[in-house]
């Protein structure tokens, strides 16, 4: 990378380092808490194994609502929130709270349809042979879904690519905030170029990843 | 494989004639489905000890939610569902789910776990049994010599072909040595040869491990091939039960009939019926399908009955067949006379106990 300076080099590998500890940081929280989310909205629905509008409705809206705001309303709307979380509403630390919010919205909503894919005659056979309702969910429902979860997961994953960079915009650091304040506002187009290009490569490495654990899980 | 039943089923001293007890008996079952649908209404079943016993119908007759109610993936609206003398509408759920341990079930689509290799789902309802890995591993060892498939034993099912699948789907359904097997079209999926080798293989099984197996298709040629007793199923009722020989041989019910038909129906050839001369003037021809059992032989019934009444009778077509073991004959024959004569021919016919059905052309 000799047509940077040794300085934006160091900037560079700091805002790579940034941004993979967002994405990745976002990701698991989005996971660990977005399919027990969608496993209870899938669970509830209509003609779930156990279904409950009570539960099953609120539990959508809320889930909606998230999806629907748009990322940077709702990065600053949640800023008191994300004080009280990261103790600071600015850098790296915070931007992760707004970013695993809504990837955990995104991804239970994703996770819910990959759960809805697996054959309703597997859960019925499970049921048939005398399936407690929680094991039917630990051994048919999840492992059964198991492909459809991690393609999920990388396509929450590469959206987080793209998130992050607008988490820049609030003091997030992270190759998109490089871009920004270099390549754009200091006006140096090889800045530029060369972020998008690590990105690019980015999402391609984790979309190649993804495809891989996929086929390897799957066996249809 | 004396070491499949633990218990073996000692016949009680004193009572050598004792009748097997109902293994399934539903009483007044009906379900009707919000929005309508009646897919049950009253049916009452009692499905014997050992038997395999066959319910048949259209596609819409009911015969999934039956089979479903017994074991109570469908809950009933009203009835009572026995099983094996449990009631099983009064067990709460932990009674409900090890009731369901003693029935196995088999499904058309086979309905195996994708990402389990055989023997993981063989394994299945041990796991959910608690039963510990290593006696599963050790049932796994028996169940899959049982059906064949000791060489498929790490392939995934995607690796399979349907009957192999359905061979999965029957060790599994058979891991928790139930006493009872379900089959909801289990052979409805699969090729007519592969149907027979899985007929065959729920046959030999029943004999081995003294099951009672209660089974589902649309095939009046399956019933054929297994069955002892057969339920024909119409718009949530069963319209007409019994021994597999008496439906097939004397049909009561027009639905039956046309199911019957299927299987021991003849075909006329048309040429045949062309190339015959047309009947005289002032007579008339009419074919019938005559269907023989017992100890009639055909050749003098036929000749004797041309002498009696003096008909011109042509052996159109015919064949020889069994069912459940008994055998029979069935023939179409073209009758040729005056018109009163031809019907007291048939009307004789049916005197010594022939089946006689004329068929309209
Ligand atoms: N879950 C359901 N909800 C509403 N209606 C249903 C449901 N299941 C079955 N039915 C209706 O009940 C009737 C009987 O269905 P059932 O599946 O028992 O028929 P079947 O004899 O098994 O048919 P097939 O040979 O096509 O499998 C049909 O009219 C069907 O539409
Ligand atoms: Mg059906």
């Amino acid at each position: 990378m000799s047509w940077l300076s040794p300085t934006l080099q160091v900037l560079l590998v700091e805002a790579l380092w940034e941004t993979v500890v967002m994405v990745g940081a976002s990701a698991a929280i989005a996971v660990a808490f977005g399919l027990p989310l969608a496993l209870l909205l899938h669970v509830t629905a209509p003609g779930g194994l156990s279904p409950n509008a009570l539960l099953n409705r609120p539990l959508g809206l809320v889930v909606n609502a998230t999806r629907s705001t748009p990322f940077i309303i709702l990065m600053v709307a949640i800023v008191p929130f994300t004080r009280l979380v990261a103790g600071t509403s600015i850098g790296t630390g915070a931007a992760i709270v707004p970013l695993a919010l809504a990837a955990t919205a995104f991804l239970a909503r994703l996770f819910e349809n990959a759960l809805r894919e697996v054959d309703r005659g597997v859960i019925e056979a499970a049921r048939a042979m005398g399936a407690t309702r929680l094991q039917i969910v630990v051994k048919v429902l999840v492992p059964e879904a198991l492909p459809g979860l991690v393609a999920a997961t990388t396509v929450a994953l590469v959206s987080l690519v793209g998130f992050s960079a607008m988490a820049g915009a609030v003091g997030g650091g992270g190759l998109g905030d490089l871009g920004i304040r270099f390549g754009y506002q200091r006006f140096m187009p090889e800045v530029m170029a060369t972020v998008v290009v690590i990105l690019i490569l980015f999402v391609q490495g984790l979309q190649s990843l993804g495809d891989w654990l996929v086929r390897r899980l799957s066996h249809r | 494989m004396a070491s499949h039943r633990p218990l073996p089923r000692v016949p009680l001293p004193g009572q050598p004639d004792r009748p097997a007890p109902d293994a399934i008996a539903l009483d007044g079952v009906s379900r009707r489905f919000p929005g309508g649908a009646v897919a049950l209404d009253e049916v009452s079943l009692a499905v014997r000890e050992g038997e395999v016993f066959g319910i048949v119908g259209r596609s819409g007759a009911g015969k999934s939610t039956l089979i479903r109610t017994v074991n109570l993936l469908e809950r009933p609206d009203a009835g009572a569902v026995r099983v094996l003398g449990l009631d099983m509408l009064a067990l709460d759920d932990a009674g409900l789910r090890a009731a369901r341990r003693s029935t196995g079930m088999v499904f058309q689509h086979f309905n195996l776990h994708t990402r389990r290799t055989v023997a993981e789902n063989v394994a299945f309802p041990l796991e959910v049994a608690g039963i510990p890995t290593a006696e599963r591993r050790a049932r796994i060892a028996e169940l899959l010599p049982l059906v064949g498939l000791e060489a498929k034993r790490d392939a995934y099912p995607a690796q399979l072909s349907g009957g192999q699948k359905q061979r999965v789907g029957i060790a599994r359904a058979l891991a928790s040595r139930p006493r009872i097997l379900l089959c909801d079209e289990a052979t409805s999926a699969l090729d007519p040869e592969t149907t027979r080798d899985i007929l065959a293989l729920i046959g030999d099984l029943r004999d081995r491990l003294d099951l009672t197996v209660l089974l589902i298709t649309h095939e009046m040629a399956v019933v054929k091939a297994i069955c002892d007793r057969v339920a024909v199923m119409e718009a949530g009722r069963i319209i007409e039960e019994g021994r597999v020989f008496d439906v097939f041989t004397r049909p009561a019910h027009p639905t039956t009939r046309s199911f019957v038909a299927e299987v021991i129906g003849l075909d006329v050839p048309e040429a045949t019926l062309a190339r015959m001369p047309p009947p005289p003037p002032g007579t008339i021809r009419r074919l019938a399908q005559v269907l023989f059992t017992g100890p009639h032989a055909t050749c003098p019934l036929v000749s004797e009955a041309s002498r009696r009444f003096d008909l011109d009778i042509n052996i159109v077509s015919g064949r020889v067949d069994e069912i459940a073991g008994e055998p029979f004959g069935v023939m179409a024959l073209a009758a040729g006379g005056s018109a009163g004569q031809v019907g007291a021919a048939f009307a004789w016919m049916r005197e010594l106990g022939l089946i006689v059905q004329e068929l309209d052309r």
